[in-house]
């Protein structure tokens, strides 16, 4: 039961963490702003706005009375009204969340099937040729700006080879030639389960280019850690024996040691996640994908308060979250971990 | 019968400055970085000097040049006010290059003295130091300077404020742990029995040891930081036009990308460069320092 009681631990930490994210944020969006009313109400405040607001806000009451009604207004799912589209925060951030979850999903799938062979290749030629050749792929891959590595593939691959689409999710003709039924707003699944193979293969098109920069830093991260957790590995006392066994190389590396090295890899996920979630403002503008990133680099060109403080709050949610998942599913792959 | 080695005898590899460097100097790649940064520095401190057009680099339009592609009045072109875009590369160095290592610099005195303080104290000092990094952390840090930056009005100054507040954590850690193990020690319990005072201990005898792990974590950081300020320029958080920043031409230049693409390649390119340097000499610092961890 020791797992069991390990999760429960991680889960309280969890909210802790989640209370002190809503302390941190609430500090942000009231406290550290001039005039928190003003920038609530967007560029155009009339006085009479400003009044109405700092009364709804309670923005005229003490700290810890304003820091309850936000309390109040969050628990009920509330952050606010957007200032550009006029609608909840809360439904612009989850109808956009299915686009940006599939572009996510897709770049850290990308980065973990290249990283982590790749780690493993540089661990089993440590200190040779090809060693060295991914330490630079890494090394270049956590170095590259996303904004930048985005507009060099789309020259490369649209303006030059003219091989893949320019931006979007999906073709805007499609939407008359192969209408798709919503069912998810995830495009490749709703395609798939409608049977729309040609939207699906568009669709999957649209997601290389934002997909691969995107993956390009957790790339990176995921093979120097597989590299490093391989090395000390392969050192054990288990890893000796089997060689001595004679058991071929192969089996050792693949069979015996990545078991016990994909743990310190899973750890990085939660950072990597980190690293992507904030990626996709870059990608997502630069990609023109309708998500998350997108309505939140809009969010800041039109002075939008409350959306930017609704996506801050939520992102740093998804973020404890993610960690939490991350741990729990360690428990499973290193039993050990729930002992400590 | 076998005797097992000896290896709690073993002597420490001396890590000396002079050492480091030298190891530095040896590694092609390391030395190349080394150079690259140093350069880039002198760039941008003597970027006025440099510069062929400085008061284009600063932000003066040049009506009849707009969008003049690489020739040798404009070696880089010119970008869609016909501004030099590599003055402006030069002279974007101090808001892209220059400022990130001050905030490092400010993040790390503020976040080390914290750590050697939780650390050397320890009990509910370090339980509270320590849970309110955790809070910290509990952000994307991006994110969480994004929205201060957004909170606290557009601009450069903004900008790194926000970034210093998102990084201090990370070295609170790191000094907490050196400190940790450093309490023990003779000198500190004998420092203490001297009657020397906390903040004494703590500046003298502690915070000069978490150096060396704090100067490593700082150099992997630094391109980190580059990118995040690159970043925030990009989304408009950072340095406000007609000043220049490496993060601001990109995206101002993307939207030309497909035709004039020179607007947005070589400040792209000079992030790129200045990063992949840092982060070079960064993993060489950190074999010589942490060889257990990455070899």
């Amino acid at each position: 039961m020791q797992r069991l009681e390990f999760i429960v631990r991680r889960l309280l930490t969890s909210l802790f963490v989640l209370l002190g994210v809503s302390v941190i944020t609430f500090a942000i969006a009231r406290v550290v702003p001039n005039n928190a009313a003003a920038m609530y109400i967007g560029p155009k405040a009339r006085q009479e706005d400003i009044d109405r607001v700092t009364k709804q806000l309670g923005l005229d009451k003490p700290l810890p009375v304003q820091y309850l009604i936000y309390m109040q207004e969050l628990t009920r799912g509330d952050l606010g009204t957007s200032i550009a589209t006029k609608r909840p925060v809360t439904r612009e951030l989850t109808e956009r969340l299915p686009a940006t979850l599939e572009l996510l999903l897709f770049g850290m799938f990308v980065a973990t099937i290249i990283g982590i062979p790749l780690g493993v290749l540089s661990a089993r030629s440590q200190g040779r040729f090809l060693d060295i050749i991914v330490r630079m792929i890494s090394i270049v891959g956590v170095s590259m700006p996303a904004f930048f590595l985005g507009l060099i593939l789309q020259i490369v691959f649209f303006r030059n080879l003219e091989l893949l689409p320019l931006a979007g999710r999906v073709d805007a003709d499609l939407r008359f030639t192969n209408p798709l039924t919503q069912i998810t707003n995830f495009i490749l699944l709703d395609s798939f389960l409608t049977g729309n193979w040609i939207t699906l293969k568009d669709a999957f098109l649209h997601l290389i280019l934002p997909g691969i920069t995107l993956a390009a830093y957790p790339t990176g991260l995921i093979a120097r850690m597989t590299r490093a957790a391989m090395l000390e590995t392969l050192e054990q006392d288990y890893i000796r024996t089997a060689r001595a066994y004679g058991i071929k190389q192969h089996v050792i590396i693949y069979l015996y040691a990545l078991k016990n090295a994909i743990s310190p890899t899973l750890t990085v996920l939660g950072l990597t996640f980190a690293f992507a979630l904030t990626g996709t403002f870059f990608v997502e503008i630069i990609f023109n994908w309708p998500g998350l990133g997108l309505f939140t680099v809009r969010s800041l060109l039109s002075l939008d308060y409350p959306a930017i403080m609704g996506m801050t709050l939520f992102g740093a949610t998804g973020y404890v979250a993610i960690n939490l998942l991350v741990d729990i599913t360690q428990t499973w792959v290193d039993p050990r971990i729930s002992l400590r | 019968m076998t005797i097992p080695a000896i290896t709690s005898l073993e002597v420490e590899p001396a890590r000396t400055w002079r050492h480091v460097l030298s190891v530095v100097v040896r590694d092609p790649l390391s030395l190349a970085s080394l150079v690259v940064i140093v350069v880039f520095i002198l760039m941008a401190v003597f970027a006025s000097q440099i510069a062929p057009y400085p008061d284009q680099g600063a932000g003066k339009t040049n009506a009849g040049n707009t969008m003049a592609p690489p020739s040798r009045d404009n070696l880089f072109g010119a970008d869609k006010l016909g501004r030099d875009v590599l003055s402006r590369v030069i002279v974007g160095a101090r808001s892209a290059l220059i400022i990130p290592i001050f905030v490092v610099v400010f993040a790390v005195s503020l976040g080390a003295p914290l750590g050697a303080l939780a650390g050397y104290k320890g009990g509910w000092v370090d339980e509270v130091i320590m849970r309110i990094t955790d809070l910290f952390l509990a952000f994307p840090s991006l994110l969480l300077a994004m929205a201060i930056a957004f909170a606290l009005g557009r601009g450069l100054d903004k900008a790194a404020i926000a970034l210093i507040v998102s990084w201090w954590p990370w070295y609170t850690r790191i000094a907490r742990g050196v400190a940790v193990g450093l309490r023990e020690r003779y000198f500190i319990e004998a420092a203490q029995a001297a009657g020397v005072s906390d903040a004494i201990i703590i500046f003298r005898h502690i915070l000069p040891n978490t150096i060396s792990p704090i100067l490593v974590q700082a150099t992997v950081d630094m391109g980190t930081v580059i990118l995040a300020m690159g970043g925030l320029a990009f989304l408009g958080l950072g340095t406000q036009p007609p000043a220049p920043d490496w993060g601001l031409m990109v995206s101002e230049g993307r939207t030309y990308m497909l035709n004039q693409w020179w607007i947005a390649t070589s400040p792209g390119l000079a992030i790129f460069i200045v990063v992949l340097a840092f982060n070079l000499l960064g993993d060489t610092l950190r074999d010589i320092f942490d060889p257990r961890q990455y070899r």
